[in-house]
């Protein structure tokens, strides 16, 4: 395990070294990424513009789930955003070349594409969260900080794992990428919001089957100590990092199922 | 090193635009065979007849339909990264360098990869910097090599840890003639002197005829010929053509022992067996010659002649 972790850093590392040989285009990027996630964020500006409160969320709350949500979903990007590219690896057989590899298969694809400039989302997402608290005064407890903490990573690995397991669909269909995507970014843009202002079938949707609800939603009420307006079990609030570890078991499944499904490609 | 028995692999395609329909697709059906450790041996075939699906069923990438197959001692789809270790693999159309890096930063990561122990990287490292003369390109980025460059860097990271085992899919495809032969030298090299296997797929019968003993030849995913090239030219390659040019068009000559097989104004084309010269001389005695040549069958043609008789 440690020795992964190290050659992670290494595949990282270098791919790092590559990018920052260009460093001015490399801080342009970043910059340009961390100013255009702020049109995601103006729209929310623009509905509070309408109306004082959103079910039961005044705007400040919802920039807070925004930036949890942000913050999960651009350092799952961080780490395989790559994914996207996924099923052009499976349909040119460049995939061929993991498998002949000592390596976990996922893991190759892990450090297979890092690219420093999707940081400039999760700075953005940081200065939102920075903002949501200076003006939320939370009662901050050291379960409410704990739970805070432990929401970013919780919510990267549930996210990822909703990668993985819908990136799998490119061992069948070879090109489900745009498939994929409804799930993905359409995942996350869903989870910025409160999930109660959605109807019943897609916050079950949302909670029980891809768990994004776990991502911020969840976490987020307990920080913020608010009622559940949907009622539903307090234990519901902590439970991330237990999702977290069913899901990565659950994509662990998936990815091991499909990766005994690949065809390759002639040639 | 290598033990294949009755290996089927079958892919289902789906055809059709509205009705869909199930086709079974048999791209390797009952294929048995064994290669000896030290072995260099090369695995030929026309587009689609089964040759990268079998070498992707002994490197573990593909899991076979059927058969059982064996490669050091391990079943490669259920032993993968075990078989990994002591394989290396190097397929002609697929990159496994980092296009961004540095050859040297690809070879560092692939040390990584494959945890091989300082010492014997530097050791390998200097040995193929040398014969695959690396040296000028070492620190270039790999999108900026040349073909001919990328591929002694591909062959140098299927290399470096060291495997017992070496599959190559196509090695020399699309390299120009100095580079072929610089690669086909470093293999038979590495064969000879390391005692390393190696399997080869190739289009190129050049790379056949000057580095393998042996030839497996596959066509519509069955083993149409198992055993050495020289066995091979005499059972098939025993024929030879004689050219000649006459003084003028003439009708096809009818010579014994002989077959005209073209004719091409003054010039026809006649298949035969045994001695040249004696058919030289009758050839001669009925016809008025200006000029004559004689074509040795090259393995293309009697693949050609195995394929269509298969």
């Amino acid at each position: 395990m440690g020795d992964a972790v190290l050659l992670w850093g290494r595949l990282v590392g270098a791919q790092i070294r590559s990018q920052a040989q260009y460093r001015v285009s490399l801080v342009l990027e970043i910059l340009g990424a961390f100013l255009l996630s702020f049109i995601d964020f103006l729209a929310i500006v623009v509905i509070f513009h309408n109306t004082p409160r959103l079910a039961e969320w005044n705007v400040q709350e919802v920039a807070f789930l925004y930036a949890l949500s942000s913050i999960s979903f651009a350092l799952t990007d961080l780490l395989i955003g790559h994914l996207d590219q996924f099923p052009q690896k499976i349909r040119d057989g460049n995939f061929d070349i993991m498998l002949v590899r000592p390596r976990g298969t996922l893991f190759q694809v892990l450090g297979s594409d890092f690219q420093m400039r999707r940081l400039g989302k999760a700075f953005q997402g940081i200065a939102v969260l920075a903002y949501a608290l200076s003006v939320l005064h939370v009662h901050w407890t050291i379960a409410r900080l704990a739970v805070l903490l432990v929401s970013v990573p919780a919510g990267v690995v549930i996210f990822a794992s909703v990668w993985v397991v819908f990136g799998c669909m490119a061992f069948w269909t070879t090109d489900g990428g745009e498939f994929t995507n409804a799930f993905t970014y359409g995942g996350s843009f869903l989870a910025q919001y409160p999930i109660d202002i959605y109807s019943a079938w897609l916050r079950r949707f949302l909670a029980y089957a891809v768990p994004l609800a776990f991502v911020c939603y969840f976490p987020a009420l307990f920080v913020l100590g608010k009622h559940d307006p949907l009622g539903l079990p307090r234990g519901l609030q902590v439970v991330s990092p237990a999702v977290a570890v069913v899901a990565t078991v659950v994509a662990g499944c998936a990815w091991r199922f499909a990766v005994r499904h690949y065809r390759s490609a002639g040639g | 090193m290598i033990e294949v028995e009755h290996l089927a692999k079958r892919f289902v395609v789906r055809r059709g635009r509205f009705r869909r329909q199930r086709h079974v697709v048999e791209a390797v059906k009952d294929i048995s065979f064994r290669v000896e450790r030290g072995e260099l041996l090369g695995y030929l075939g026309p587009n689609g007849a089964g040759k990268s699906t079998t070498i992707k069923m002994l490197t573990g990438i593909l899991v076979p339909s059927d058969g059982r197959v064996s490669v050091a001692g391990l079943t490669p789809s259920r032993q993968r990264i075990e078989l990994a270790k002591r394989i290396g693999a190097m397929f002609g159309q697929r990159i496994q360098l980092w296009w961004d890096l540095p050859l040297l930063d690809s070879f560092e990561l692939l040390r990584h990869i494959y945890k091989v122990p300082a010492d014997r990287y530097r050791t390998n490292l200097a040995r193929f910097r040398d014969v695959l003369d690396l040296d000028p390109f070492l620190h270039t980025p790999v999108r900026q090599l040349s073909l001919g460059q990328r591929i002694r860097g591909e062959l140098t990271a299927s290399m470096l840890h060291g495997p017992e085992l070496l599959f190559l899919d196509e090695p020399t495809i699309g390299l120009d003639v100095v580079a072929k032969q610089r690669v086909r030298d470093f293999l038979i090299e590495i064969n000879r002197e390391d005692g390393v296997t190696v399997l080869l797929t190739t289009h190129d019968l050049g790379d056949i005829e000057r580095m393998c003993d042996r030839l497996l030849v596959i066509d519509h995913g069955s083993l149409i010929w198992d055993g050495g090239i020289a066995e091979l030219r005499e059972r098939y390659g025993a024929e030879r053509t004689l050219i000649v040019d006459l003084e003028e068009p003439a009708p096809p000559l009818e010579i014994p022992g002989a077959r005209v097989e073209r004719v091409d104004g003054p010039r026809q084309w006649l298949r035969f067996r045994g001695s040249a010269s004696e058919l030289t001389a009758r050839v001669a005695a009925s016809a008025r010659l200006v000029d004559l040549q004689i074509a040795e069958t090259d393995i293309e043609e009697i693949v050609r002649r195995i394929y269509s008789e298969a």
